[in-house]
């Protein structure tokens, strides 16, 4: 009866890790070469922005909260973030802001282990204010720092219903952003390069999703630790075909394990849902502790959020917009409600984890009576945890243990535990 | 002398390791408790011996002992161990029936853990890393009166006037204490303030429902903390016997339950 703890449980380790690996490095490799020998124009862009636009262009593009989650995940962060509150960057905003903009005044980067010396310089910054204010700011940031142009989107939050009037706006903010996009690639936007980047993103968003649903399986064949790792080329690569030739390679393995009764995790009594940013400085020890209570987080409002089911190559500007704004952490408590219980349905979970991020307040679900409202309408329940996706002086390890552990029990005591052995 | 095994359940707090004893049939037999300090399995070990000598038991006739508390993994005497979540609710289970919600205050954390009509817990919620609506809070709050902490409970008995605290953080409510005691008002008023922010700290962790059964330290040592509760709640709160060893029993009993499962 006392929660079964196996010190030597751990995550199965996917074949895909060394390939994974290898398109990463080319990645950050490539970028950082056209910064550095001028082959191409270099962007920076936000994680779910209108990154289409800039490969039909021909850039080469950077996303910064990758970096910013290889800070958290490095915990090189704790030592960076400090030299942002400093230049006047509050701790209480943002910490991919605080640690990015941190590491870039103490000159440091995770990047080293890839061979840069940090990020690649950009010729321009392109953001979508879809998913929080602080992407403008941090992009603001360095085109002070560089004199380099930032442009980008100024969308809606708190969506219900998707409206027209929505969709004409975003969509005319895409088209004003052409022009100067055209300007430093130095060459016209093609319409049939659109189409192909577009059809590209779709077809990663698609591979990606199912990736992300063969954790529907009993036992579910992905955690949310691995697929946080897993889902770097649909943040950095979206819209290239390296990207979706890793997702067909991936689902490939992961539809091996689903055939073969294999699960991510050796045992799988409970099945739980993830909302809200990971801890990136506390990924290997959460997941840890979730296998050795024989417990799977199989899916997670995070790893979704690179899913793009309204990308049509059809209708390329529309349908980004389309896109941009579907995006559970632009949508209201209503559309976000329905989500999650559909979520909680589609994967069979046992109970809801809340992450409420301190400095992500944007991707902090618990604030506006969510859990209270999922536990009554979906009867499952819910647990909300403090912490930080990178502060990890907002995380208690202590109370964070306690606080699942003592969760994992009361599912314990709520029924007969559906155990199932990979 | 009791027949039968019995069970052990220790409790590592932050301040305090306590320690329970029941018998075979799940009756307490002894409890103790003693200061954690900086080495957490030598105070089990006092907790440990005290508890045998209280209980008239040696230390083979304990079938099993198990752990909770921040240090229930570290402990190596257990071999067993469930959160203080588990521990206290099944604790408080001993005394009165569910649905219930329990509210344990301690030393560094306060925690409000809900109990359906079955016994079954059906949710939790846990302060934040801050120590406000704990038992450190009051430890700061006796300082700043220049009270030992076992004189605030008399000194707020004094009370005259109801004031109000009203900075979450501990450092700013000692600031806040401060500018009052410039204001001239009183240490009892003050005292008493203190106890009126634990509670309200406390009780806007969580909505409470059915009976409410108050556990911990703070509870076992400041009896106006559950004064103070009842008036917030209208509810009357039932202080259950050695409300502050309430999780070493749990886990006592915890481990009964399952050497008797496993003899099953």
């Amino acid at each position: 009866m006392t929660t079964p703890r196996h010190e030597a449980s751990v995550e199965a380790p996917l074949r895909s890790a060394a390939l994974l690996k290898d398109v990463m490095a080319s990645h950050f490799a490539g970028v950082d070469r056209a910064a550095r020998e001028r082959t191409a124009p270099v962007a920076w862009c936000t994680s779910v922005g209108p990154v289409e636009l800039l490969r039909a262009l021909g850039y080469e593009v950077f996303f910064p909260e990758n970096h910013g989650a290889l800070l958290g995940a490095s915990r090189m962060a704790g030592e960076t973030m400090p030299r942002a509150h400093a230049a006047g960057y509050s701790p209480d905003i943002c910490s991919y802001l605080t640690s990015d903009i941190g590491a870039y005044l103490a000159g440091r980067s995770p990047l080293a282990r890839h061979g840069l010396s940090g990020p690649p310089r950009p010729d321009l910054l392109l953001y979508s204010t879809n998913q929080c204010r602080e992407v403008r700011d941090w992009f603001e940031f360095y085109g002070r720092e560089w004199g380099v142009p930032v442009v980008g989107v100024t969308s809606f939050r708190e969506l219900g219903e998707i409206e027209p009037l929505h969709l004409d706006a975003v969509t005319r903010q895409l088209e004003a952003l052409v022009p100067p996009l055209e300007a430093v690639a130095g060459r016209r936007l093609d319409a049939a390069r659109l189409e192909e980047a577009v059809a590209r993103s779709r077809a990663c968003s698609e591979g990606w999703r199912d990736c992300l649903a063969t954790a529907a399986a009993r036992p579910a064949a992905l955690t949310f630790f691995d697929a946080t790792i897993q889902m770097g080329p649909a943040v950095v690569l979206r819209g290239t075909a390296e990207a979706c030739d890793y997702y067909g390679h991936l689902l490939a393995e992961l539809r091996e394990r689903v055939a073969g009764g294999v699960g991510a995790l050796p045992r799988e009594r409970f099945r739980l849902y993830w909302d809200g940013m990971p801890i990136w400085g506390r990924l290997r020890d959460l997941a840890t502790l979730f296998a050795q209570l024989d417990t799977s987080v199989v899916a997670s409002t995070y790893c979704n959020s690179w899913i793009f089911e309204a990308l049509d190559p059809r209708d390329p500007l529309r349908s980004m917009a389309r896109a941009s704004l579907e995006l559970f952490i632009a949508r209201a408590e209503g559309p976000k409600q329905r989500y999650l219980e559909r979520m909680i349905r589609e994967f069979a979970v046992d109970g809801v984890i809340f992450h409420d991020s301190k400095t992500c307040p944007n991707n902090s679900n618990a604030r506006f009576g969510m859990p209270h409202r999922l536990r009554r309408s979906s009867g499952v329940p819910v647990l909300v945890i403090d912490g930080d996706l990178n502060d990890l002086r907002c995380f208690s390890d202590e109370q964070a243990r306690t606080n699942i552990e003592g969760f994992v029990e009361q599912l314990e005591g709520a029924g007969p535990p559906r155990e199932v052995r990979a | 002398m009791t027949a039968g095994p019995c069970y052990a359940g220790i409790d590592c707090g932050s301040w305090n390791t306590k320690a329970a004893l029941v018998d075979a049939t799940g009756a307490l037999v002894a409890t103790a408790v003693v200061r954690t300090g900086a080495d957490l399995h030598a105070a089990a070990e006092r907790a440990l011996a005290e508890l045998l000598e209280r209980g008239g038991v040696a230390r083979g006739d304990v079938a099993a002992l198990w752990s909770t508390g921040f240090g229930r993994h570290a402990l190596k005497l257990a071999s067993g161990s469930r959160t203080e979540l588990d521990s206290h609710a099944r604790g408080a289970l001993r005394h009165v029936a569910g649905p219930l919600t329990v509210i344990d205050i301690g030393g560094q954390d306060a925690k409000i853990i809900l109990v359906d009509g079955e016994g079954r817990r059906i949710g939790h919620k846990m302060n934040r890393k801050c120590a406000a609506g704990t038992g450190s809070f009051l430890e700061e709050m006796a300082l700043r009166l220049d009270v030992a902490i076992g004189e605030l409970p008399g000194l707020a008995a004094g009370f005259t006037e109801e004031l109000q605290l009203g900075s979450f953080c501990t450092v700013f409510t000692g600031t806040e204490v401060l500018g009052l005691i410039r204001q001239g008002k009183r240490p009892a008023d003050l005292a008493r303030a203190a106890y009126r922010s634990v509670v309200k700290r406390v009780l806007e962790m969580e909505r409470v429902e059915g009976r409410i059964v108050a556990t911990g330290g703070v509870v076992a040592h400041h009896p106006m903390v559950v004064e103070l509760l009842e008036k917030a709640t209208g509810v009357e709160v039932i202080v259950p016997a050695h409300p502050q060893e309430i999780g070493a029993l749990g886990v006592a009993l915890a481990a009964r339950e399952a050497a008797l499962a496993a003899a099953a």
